[in-house]
């Protein structure tokens, strides 16, 4: 399945968000996660099904004034 | 001490976390200044990146997180951001900003009113970054915001409070409520008149990160910070336009 993560085409196999994590390599990172520019919560991953064409924002904790 | 939304802060310094040469300079400008509040951000982040590094150090400053919707245009972009900010640092804290243009970074007043108030009523505790306009104030403050930070200046200028007139007003308009000068400082000084004219705290990140000693520049911030607070505390003196001595005039001698 074709998504675009923070803006990069990506081919994945995970079904759900949670899944596309793991296999991306987030592993236990803590991030926050939008897909279609819409938030989705960490709580929610694993029941939220990815669809061919999704926009995946993954970020994380930076600096900020 | 400032309190916000029932939590006390330790100072009225609320430092920034970004721009330091080194995550050494820092955590020693935290240490040294005592600074009451870190602001954070969130950004894209690569598979092994080293969010979680910036997480430990930010942890490992045990003061509250007040994390930051900078960059966000819309109400729209600013309301996800929130609540992906929320997910991720663990807190009902916003410092929302929506931006109103690219070269000024001044705030959109009306998309900060909309954003403040769908925050406010998903939960968040929303410090909006505002100017100095009243009734955008009295906005704000309906959309139910218990804080107001007007700008001093224009984020990253370092020109002070550009207009203490306005900030006066503001401050006068409003007497209970907690309000901090955000963006636009560049000297203690500058702090310093912030609280001499009855702001409850300061924030700012480019004048300390960007000084040549970031930790010293931080440490001279917070002796100004207090400096201003016990000297509104003190109630200064009325300006008058006339000289008049300070030293006796009766007993001085006649030497003509």
């Amino acid at each position: 399945m074709k998504i675009t993560v923070n803006g990069t085409p990506r081919d994945i196999a995970a079904p759900t968000l949670a899944a596309a994590l793991d296999e991306l390599g987030y592993g236990t990172d803590r991030v926050a996660t939008a897909v279609n520019e819409a938030f989705v919560p960490s709580s929610a991953r694993a029941g939220h099904a990815l669809a061919e064409g999704d926009r995946l924002e993954v970020l994380a904790p930076k600096q900020g004034g | 001490m400032p309190v916000f939304y029932g939590t006390e802060i330790a100072s009225p310094l609320m430092l920034g976390t970004a721009q330091y040469p080194s995550p050494a300079d820092l955590s020693r400008a935290f240490q040294r200044s005592g600074a009451g509040v870190a602001t954070v951000s969130l950004r894209r982040e690569a598979a092994g990146g080293d969010g979680s590094g910036f997480w430990d150090i930010v942890r490992g400053l045990d003061i509250p997180l007040l994390p930051n919707t900078a960059g966000c245009h819309s109400a729209r972009e600013a309301v996800t951001t929130a609540h992906m900010a929320r997910d991720l640092f663990d807190t009902r804290w916003i410092k929302l900003e929506v931006i109103g243009h690219p070269d000024t970074l001044q705030p959109d007043p009306f998309g900060l009113v909309d954003a403040a108030r769908i925050l406010t009523d998903d939960g968040f505790q929303v410090f909006p970054y505002t100017t100095e306009d009243g009734i955008l104030a009295g906005r704000l403050l309906d959309a139910g915001c218990e804080v107001l930070m007007p700008w001093g200046a224009p984020i990253g200028t370092g020109l002070g409070l550009n207009n203490p007139y306005g900030l006066r007003t503001l401050r006068g308009q409003f007497p209970d409520v907690p309000m901090v000068i955000d963006a636009g400082l560049g000297l203690p000084s500058q702090a310093s008149q912030a609280m001499e004219m009855g702001f409850d705290a300061v924030l700012l990140n480019t004048a300390v990160a960007r000084a040549g000693d970031p930790p010293a520049m931080a440490e001279a911030f917070a002796h100004a910070l207090t400096a201003g607070r016990l000297a509104r505390a003190a109630d200064p003196m009325e300006p008058r336009d006339m000289a008049v001595p300070s030293t006796p005039v009766l007993g001085l001698a006649v030497l003509q």
